[in-house]
């Protein structure tokens, strides 16, 4: 912020002398960051030369060389091919590719635990108020890491699967990972998400086509069933032309573990509880905060044009809640991502831990420290980039 | 912005002296809807208060020094605790040497008390208890004078541990926080543009790849034959992390501060110091305050990660106690003992905060 009293002196005082010169707030300001300036450089050559001294001294190698090596260690879960034989370059892509599931699945469940115990701490009810706020201070005071690690040993003391804790047919909890039934796979299920895509971007453009509609001609359009219609209705109908399979394919023990259904490994569930019912509390108050931001009296002037309720928490309350609530909701969730970097105290395989070990086998903590910072980095600005472009749709349109 | 909290009148509270059943036809039964929910609610809670009740309670066994008691019992073994609380409380360090380290908790928690007492809020007083009260813990912790035994940094463990990760980071990460804030308000833009880039480019990364650099790359950009303490750079890291955050939290308080105040000062000709230290820093800090103390509590449990690189703190300190293989599988009760102490200081940290809250807003509407 330029303070006016910074401001460089103007044509009518003009500096005149030696002492003028020197207490002139121009001069003064050039020369204190000039300093700087130079003293950051000297610093930065300085660490710069020791680095580069300390690596030749102890012959490690420098420069991203190393990464189109063979990286000679096995990843337990993977989601693209990948052996030991490959490079240290697939291997973080293994890594980031896992760090993005495990933030992903883990921003929607903190979403929606998140927005149920914030909308339960306004409900009204003294008995659920009080449940929610002692579920949000447990969660939001507890180390994100305590949590994970409590999660993990607990899945770890899961009986072995041999004699597995049966949920019905449909699930087995063992200590080797949770296996659940699903619908078999078919080429079916392509097709539908295909549909749900369509229905999507269907449901978007007749959103904006009746508010267009409304404003040419005053007349309201609910989109909220049709669109609800084609977003769920699109892939039924795919299901139901395709002669709908129901082909479940149930988990069955063979050997020391079990075959078909799907599995999830304890690392990823124990990592997954963990950040996300820490975040949870966190967007929990926020979601609190952002309702009881509403003022009531925006109620009462709806209600006294006779609005009907659920437009009043469509068009009134929650358009107002959300502006309040999505620039925190955004850190919240580029800080669910990052501490996904915690992976390494329950084993799983992110980006952060395949660094880790690809430091320890090369010895090259400069550049796999690099590595993980700049995509960390990267993923943070994109993160509160695409917010941020979402705060501008509901922000305050003064007109 | 004027946070709302800060203004302090006394509300009116319709819940006040109001009759019971009153009460709780407002608050529990206003119509079916609610009374369903509440009744709902009350059985969930009374079932799960029962079960826990009667794990923690009635079937649990809190004193014994046989495994083979609990491994009988139904419920819980909180004797897990008592037997093993001296390496989950104070790690590697040893054993015959533990009392140096409750003196120091003593030493410690006696200062801290001290420090929240606005009668002692006077740097004449606070400043020399502060550097006795380091001096004496740092002599108990290293002992090696006064016929102590000397113990290696690397041998601290536990809540001591915890203690210092934490101590250390507040003490300084606060300075540098205000310092990274005033640079990124400041009038030269080569100052603005270092805080920038800094706060934003630590902001973006974890907190792990920051112990990372403290530990791994640190070393190399020292010249050669010089050290730092592995614990210092563990504490300075986690310390720079803190400030980056709290520096947006300050800029946000300076940013509150009316312009008029500005003015003021410059209208007395008070320079930028002055200006900065007596009129807009107190006033920005005040405003701040709840988001300050949230970033303190954040520190405290920041202080966990340092499991990753392999610092012994409390939860390293838990996580290697279980490996035991004959208490291990009470490993539910002694990370709730943990999750329980961080509990407590956050909430007590956050209880104290809002009492200054209230005692700085005396007076103010």
């Amino acid at each position: 912020m330029q303070d006016h009293y910074h401001a460089a002196p103007t044509g009518r005082n003009k500096p005149r002398s030696l002492h003028d010169l020197l207490y002139s707030k121009a001069i003064r300001t050039t020369f204190y960051q000039v300093l700087m300036a130079v003293a950051i450089c000297a610093l930065g050559l300085f660490l710069y030369n020791n680095v580069v001294d300390n690596l030749t001294r102890q012959n490690i190698a420098t420069g991203f060389s190393f990464l189109g090596q063979v990286s000679n260690f096995e990843i337990g879960e993977k989601l693209i091919p990948y052996t030991p034989r490959s490079t240290y370059l697939n291997a973080l892509m293994v890594g980031l590719v896992n760090t993005l599931v495990v933030s992903a699945a883990g921003i929607i469940i903190a979403t929606v635990v998140g927005f149920m115990v914030g909308i339960a701490r306004v409900s009204g009810n003294w008995m659920l108020e009080r449940l929610a706020l002692t579920y949000v201070e447990i969660v939001r005071n507890v180390p994100v890491i305590l949590q994970a690690i409590f999660w993990i040993v607990v899945l770890r003391n899961l009986p072995p699967p041999k004699n597995a804790f049966v949920l019905g047919e449909f699930g087995f909890l063992t200590n080797r990972g949770l296996y659940f039934a699903a619908p078999a796979s078919t080429p079916v299920h392509f097709w539908m998400w295909l549909a749900l895509a369509f229905g999507i971007v269907a449901c978007i453009i007749g959103t904006v086509a009746a508010r267009r509609y409304r404003e040419v001609t005053g007349r309201y359009v609910d989109m909220l069933l049709p669109g609800l219609a084609l977003i769920l209705g699109l892939p039924f109908l795919v299901w139901l032309v395709a002669g709908a399979p129901t082909e479940i394919s149930y988990p069955v023990p063979k050997g020391f573990n079990y075959v078909g259904g799907v599995s999830i490994s304890p690392e990823f569930t124990a990592l997954l509880i963990g950040i996300s019912m820490y975040a949870s509390g966190f967007i929990a108050e926020i979601v609190r905060s952002g309702i009881q931001a509403t003022p009531k009296g925006q109620v009462e002037a709806a209600r006294a044009i006779a609005l009907k309720p659920r437009f009043i928490m469509r068009y009134v309350i929650l358009p107002q809640a959300m502006r309040v609530i999505v620039p925190p909701l955004t850190s919240q969730y580029v800080s669910l991502i990052k501490n996904s970097s915690i992976a390494v105290v329950v084993g799983y395989p992110d980006l952060v831990n395949i660094g880790n070990t690809m430091m320890n086998q090369t010895g090259q903590a400069v550049e796999a420290i690099a590595v993980m910072m700049i995509v960390y980095l990267g993923i943070s600005l994109t993160a509160s980039l695409v917010m941020n472009l979402f705060n501008r749709f509901v922000a305050i349109k003064e007109r | 912005m004027a946070s709302p909290s800060l203004a302090n009148p006394a509300p009116f509270d319709p819940d006040a002296r109001m009759p019971a059943v009153e009460w709780m036809k407002r608050n529990l039964f206003k119509n079916a809807f609610q009374s369903v929910l509440t009744i709902i609610v009350s059985f969930a809670i009374m079932s799960l208060a029962w079960l826990l009740f009667r794990w923690g309670v009635l079937d649990a066994v809190f004193v014994t020094n046989d495994p083979q008691v609990c491994r009988e019992a139904a419920g819980a073994c909180w004797a897990v605790i008592g037997v093993k609380h001296r390496p989950m409380l104070f790690g590697l360090y040893p054993y015959e040497e533990h009392w140096r380290l409750v003196l120091m908790i003593v030493v410690y928690l006696a200062t801290v008390v001290i420090s929240l007492w606005p009668r002692f809020w006077n740097l004449r007083i606070l400043v020399p208890l502060w550097i006795a009260s380091v001096t004496a813990i740092t002599v108990l912790m290293f002992g090696g004078v006064f016929g102590l035994r000397y113990v290696p940094s690397n041998d601290w463990g536990g809540l001591p541990l915890t203690i210092i990760l934490f101590t250390g980071t507040v003490l300084i990460g606060m300075p540098v926080a205000v310092l990274l804030a005033l640079g990124r308000r400041s009038p030269l833009p080569f100052a603005r543009g270092i805080s920038v880039i800094f706060i934003e480019c630590l902001r973006g990364v974890p907190l792990i790849t920051i112990l990372f650099v403290a530990v791994n790359v640190f070393p190399l950009f020292l010249p050669q034959g010089m050290e730092v303490n592995k614990l210092l750079r563990i504490t300075v890291g986690i310390a720079i992390f803190f400030a980056c955050y709290q520096a947006e939290v300050i800029r946000g308080g300076l940013q509150a501060v009316p312009r008029g105040q500005y003015e003021a000062a410059a209208s007395i000709n008070l320079s930028y110091w002055q200006t900065t230290r007596r009129i807009i820093l107190p006033q920005a800090m005040r405003i701040a305050l709840p988001s300050i103390t949230n970033h303190i509590v954040a520190a405290m449990k920041n202080t966990s990660f340092v499991i990753i690189i392999g610092l012994f703190d409390i939860l390293t300190a838990t996580s290697a106690v279980m490996q035991d293989p004959l208490w291990r599988r009470y490993y539910i009760e002694a990370y709730l003992f943990i999750a329980f102490i961080y509990l407590f200081f956050g909430y007590a940290l956050s209880r104290y905060a809002r009492q200054v809250e209230k005692w700085i807003n005396i007076g103010r509407i």
